[in-house]
């Protein structure tokens, strides 16, 4: 019997565990979870993984090498090809995927940050706060997203914090439908009734009672997002509102190559799929821990 | 009391008399039914037999969690992606179901074998008319025509005891009441005049009054089509109403099986006398006798251990024998069909119900006058509802009207009613949740009617605190045990952290938790575990008013008795007044020391319990207590059955509220005039027009 209790008993710090374990019994889950570990792992090791500078033309000191301006697809020095500049693109995916899961996940979580909040003060208080800023999402939302984008970058200028308000402009209005929605039921539940029986004050009543309620709908959200702002990103480097040149950027990379797409493919190609298996692995993990979020 | 052992006794030997004459309708020979998980698979019902003549009525009873649905999942071929029935058989009519084609499964579902659930919104499609679904029953069954087909539903609704037939079948399910609606599904169920009606807690969510018309329902209609019924639920009361023979289930086993009447009034296994010693009676207040829970609970399927499943909640267990090997079913020689898995079956004492009697009954203190700690005067509620599409015109519900109540320190009042007649709206007034629309609500020396809770002083706050009704959002899925209750003492007492770590431990000691659930979340607890969370959480502050809402009509009986009981001695410790909201009028009889009886916004009856459990009753009064289900054979009541519809609580009603459902009404002045209130010196409250006298002798005419 001594062993059936201790069996039952929660182990403290077993949950996250559990979850985890969880995770990895989903095939599509961890197919997610690899390939975004592996871009993470990518963008801390660049200065030790990529081969060259990326920002240097030719930067091979191999005697006898073919001259990138004369072949510049993938051959034993450049294994990845060089781009219209000579610039070897292996090193610069790698580099360029640090712009990338910097950006994109500082956006993504600034977005959280002010989609919440607004969300929870909608949703909590009702009434005209709920009525301005639903209206003000409604209008935000109404606007075919790359068209603002391009109106928030030109008026500010292509910089990575631009496009992280850009990101926060855009996206916490979709943000502030979810957390306001699951608020509005939360706040009839008999907890806050209680809450409000002992004399909490909204704010921790919207931060401590409600908001981590929240989280298992936001966290897949999250993930989906995530791969979202990649491609989103992506997109602005491809309209030449990304980084300002010669910083290695994904999107800009394919802008710089898609008009030589008949005779150098590789070019565009690789940092193309750079992109896609980013933003794939970010999907497949939101697959997976809406799978896990199911299960119990 | 001698009984033949029949061991592992095969199916055969075990059918009761009538049904060797005639092939049973259904026969489950040892059907074992398993759900295949992640963690392996689990044998929820290990092994089950019995059977079932052509128009018997099994009722299958036992907490939640002991398989009863399960059983009745199986019997359909239903039990979803993850169950199997492993082993055994179930035979239909003499056909061994595990043989049949999916094809002639489907063809018997429906035609043979009906089921009716417990959510009849859930059963109705929300998009189609009443007569649409209703038809397509003989259309596919029967390859009825169209016209054949309505005329049989029509005649079906009529049978249901629906008022105006025709007009409903051309309704959507929400245009009818919840009541309305298991008819329709019960009329659904019986189309194709099946010879087995299964039915999961049909009545479960449905008010008393409307629950006694749907019970008779169902007995009346068992006779008249000679349908065999296997009839699922918690409530051993209904069960009685409904059923020939009666099963109770514990842990996936059938623990005792026979003839219902012998079965309750002589119940033999350790789990029946349990059960049976859990609920309240009408006879039988706190201060004469406990209830007494059964301890512990169901455990996971997953460790089912040697021995008898119930062996670890059992005080008559005997470990050298119930703990290991196969626990035999044994045949009462009394009575043929009685059958109990027990092994010490013949060692105990003869069972007496209602003689539990508790060391010390609290003392007799109805003489008392306390000091009063809650006042409610003229109390009305108005909500103001906007109609019309942009909202600009408003009409008025009234919620409660004219509310007069008092609460003692130390006693309990209780609220009892249907749904909808205003009992959680006098909840939200109190709590401060909503505010009065008119009238005063004392609470010890601070009008709290019109002050809403966020404007309310912190002492006001401390002095009123609320027990919910349903145990799964009572919590937050968030927060640990402990956090919860640390916080509402440093909130409410004002403690320091490390204070209200100690005082949280003394609190979860009280309300009888093991101090380690202070570590746990919600999810890891059972409701009654709740519950019990929720009872130190709303006394942390030590309040002089705790407001009960329904706090256990979300439980098992087992569980219910246990947090009834906690709640009479936290009472008695710390002279708590408690404001009892309910619908179960054995546990109002129990539990309370004054009651209010409330219909559509209006307190229509009020007294002492002694004097609204007894005559003069108001009609009301009266209805709902004779439909309340009563587990006690000879105890059943003749019933009123409340025709009629409520009226609409938008608009004004000039004459007495009940009238349009009144068995008693007296005529054009119950319609046009308001009843007057009639008060003995006692202080027992009557709002009828029938004088009080007249409503006694019309109870004893009655009662002959």
């Amino acid at each position: 019997m001594a062993q059936v209790a201790q069996a039952i008993k929660p182990r403290a710090g077993g949950q996250i565990w559990k979850r985890v374990k969880l995770l990895t019994e989903s095939p599509v889950g961890m197919v997610g979870v690899f390939l975004v570990l592996f871009w993470v792992v990518v963008a801390i090791l660049a200065p030790w993984l990529a081969p060259y500078d990326p920002n240097a033309n030719d930067p091979s000191t191999v005697p006898d090498h073919i001259d990138p301006m004369m072949d510049p697809t993938p051959n034993s020095v450049y294994l990845l090809g060089t781009d219209n500049q000579g610039r070897d693109l292996l090193s610069r995916i790698i580099w360029g995927s640090r712009t990338v899961l910097i950006v994109a996940p500082t956006a993504t979580l600034c977005a959280y940050a002010v989609g919440c909040l607004l969300g929870l003060l909608a949703g909590y208080y009702r009434g005209w706060v709920d009525t301005l800023i639903s209206r003000f999402s409604d209008i935000v939302l109404s606007f075919p997203a790359i068209v603002l984008y391009i109106l928030i970058i030109t008026r500010l200028g292509p910089s990575a914090l631009n496009v992280i308000v850009a990101v926060i402009f855009i996206a916490s209005p979709q943000i502030v439908r979810i957390v306001r929605g699951i608020t509005m039921e939360q706040r009839e539940l008999d907890y806050v009734t209680a809450a409000k029986m002992r004399g909490e004050s909204s704010l921790y009543i919207m931060m401590v009672e409600i908001l981590p309620n929240t989280r298992g709908p936001l966290i897949v959200d999250a993930c989906l997002r995530m791969g979202y702002t990649t491609i989103q990103i992506g997109v602005l480097g491809f309209l030449g509102l990304g980084l300002p040149p010669p910083a290695p950027d994904w999107g800009g990379m394919i802008k710089d190559a898609y008009a030589m797409m008949s005779t150098a493919p590789h070019m565009s190609l690789f940092p193309a799929i750079a992109i896609s298996s980013l933003v794939v692995g970010f999907s497949l993990l939101a697959d997976g821990l809406r799978e896990i979020s199911l299960r119990d | 009391m001698t009984a033949s052992q029949t061991g592992q006794a095969s199916s055969l030997d075990r059918q009761p008399a009538a049904a060797k004459l005639a092939q049973p309708i259904l026969e489950m020979r040892d059907v074992c039914i398993s759900y295949v998980v992640r963690a392996g698979q689990i044998d929820v019902v290990p092994n089950i037999s019995f059977s079932l003549a052509k128009g018997e009525a099994l009722g299958l009873v036992g907490e939640s969690g002991c398989g009863k649905s399960t059983v009745a999942y199986a019997i359909m071929k239903y039990l979803g992606g993850a169950g199997r029935i492993t082993g055994g058989k179930i035979l239909f009519d003499g056909r061994d179901m595990g043989q049949m084609s999916p094809a002639e499964l489907r063809d018997i579902r429906g035609s043979r074998l009906a089921m009716v659930y417990q959510d009849p919104m859930s059963s109705l499609n929300p998009t189609m008319r009443i007569g649409t679904q209703l038809e397509e029953v003989p259309m596919i069954h029967m390859g009825a025509s169209r016209e054949e087909a309505r005329q049989r539903a029509v005649k079906m609704l009529g049978e249901v005891n629906l008022p105006d037939p025709e007009a409903i079948m051309d309704r959507y399910p929400h245009q009818l009441s919840g009541g309305q609606q298991q008819r329709v599904v019960i009329a659904m169920a019986l189309m194709a005049e099946p010879d087995l009606l299964v039915m999961d807690e049909p009545t479960t969510g449905l008010d008393v009054t409307v629950e006694a018309a749907v019970l008779d329902l169902v007995a009346q209609l068992r006779h008249k089509h000679d349908t065999a019924i296997i009839f699922i639920s918690h409530n051993l009361g209904t069960v009685l109403r409904v059923c020939d023979r009666v099963g109770v289930m514990y842990f996936g086993e059938l623990v005792e099986e026979g003839p219902i009447r012998e079965v309750f009034t002589n119940p033999r296994h350790p789990y029946t006398r349990g059960l049976l010693d859990s609920i309240p009676t009408m006879g039988a207040d706190k201060r004469s006798r406990r209830l007494s829970p059964i301890a512990g609970q169901v455990p996971s399927a997953l460790l089912r251990p040697d021995g008898c499943g119930f062996a670890s909640r059992c005080s008559f267990c005997d470990p050298a024998r119930c703990l290991t090997g196969e626990i035999p079913t044994i045949s009462m020689s009394d009575t043929a069909a009685h059958h109990v898995k027990c092994v010490r079956i013949n060692e105990l004492p003869q069972h007496r119900r209602f003689q539990v009697v508790s060391e010390d009954p609290q003392e007799a203190m109805a003489d008392k006058e306390q000091a009063e700690v809650l006042t409610i005067d003229h109390l009305h509620k108005i909500y103001r509802q906007s109609v019309g599409p942009f909202g600009g015109a408003t009409r008025d519900v009234r919620a409660l009207t004219n509310i007069e109540l008092r609460a003692q320190r130390g006693r309990t009042l209780a609220v009892v009613g249907e749904s909808g007649c205003g009992k959680s709206s006098l909840a939200k007034v109190l709590t401060g949740i909503e505010l009065a629309t008119e009238g005063k609500v004392k609470l010890i020396d601070w009008d709290i009617g019109s002050t809403p809770v966020e404007a309310r002083s912190q002492a006001q706050k401390k002095s009123i605190q609320m027990v919910f009704q349903n145990p799964e959002s009572t919590l937050n899925p968030s927060h640990t045990i402990g956090f919860v209750i640390r916080r509402a003492l440093q909130r409410l007492k004002g403690l320091t952290a490390s204070d209200a770590r100690k005082q949280a431990q003394d609190l979860l000691r009280q309300v009888n938790l093991p101090v380690e659930f202070a570590a746990r979340r919600p999810r890891q607890l059972s409701g009654g575990q709740k519950q019990r969370v929720a009872i130190a959480r709303a006394l942390a502050g030590d309040p002089a008013v705790v407001i009960a809402d329904e706090p256990v009509s979300a439980l098992d009986v087992s569980v219910q008795a246990a947090i009834i009981n906690l709640l009479i001695d936290l009472q008695d410790q710390r002279d708590t007044t408690l404001v009892f909201i309910s619908h179960d009028l054995a546990v109002v009889r129990f539990l309370a020391d004054s009651v209010a009886v409330m219909y559509l916004g209006r307190v229509v009856e009020y007294g002492s319990v002694e004097q609204v459990y007894s005559p003069p009753f108001h009609p009301y009064t009266e209805a709902l207590l004779s439909a309340a289900p009563v587990a006690e054979v000879g105890k059943e009541r003749e019933r009123i059955i409340l025709e009629g519809t409520l009226p609409s609580a938008t608009k004004p009603i000039p004459g007495c509220a009940f009238a349009t459902r009144c068995p008693r009404k007296l005529g054009g002045i119950c319609d046009n005039e308001p009843p007057p209130e009639q008060v003995t010196p006692q202080g027992h409250r009557i709002l009828c027009h029938i004088p009080m006298s007249d409503l006694i002798k019309l109870n004893y005419q009655a009662a002959e």
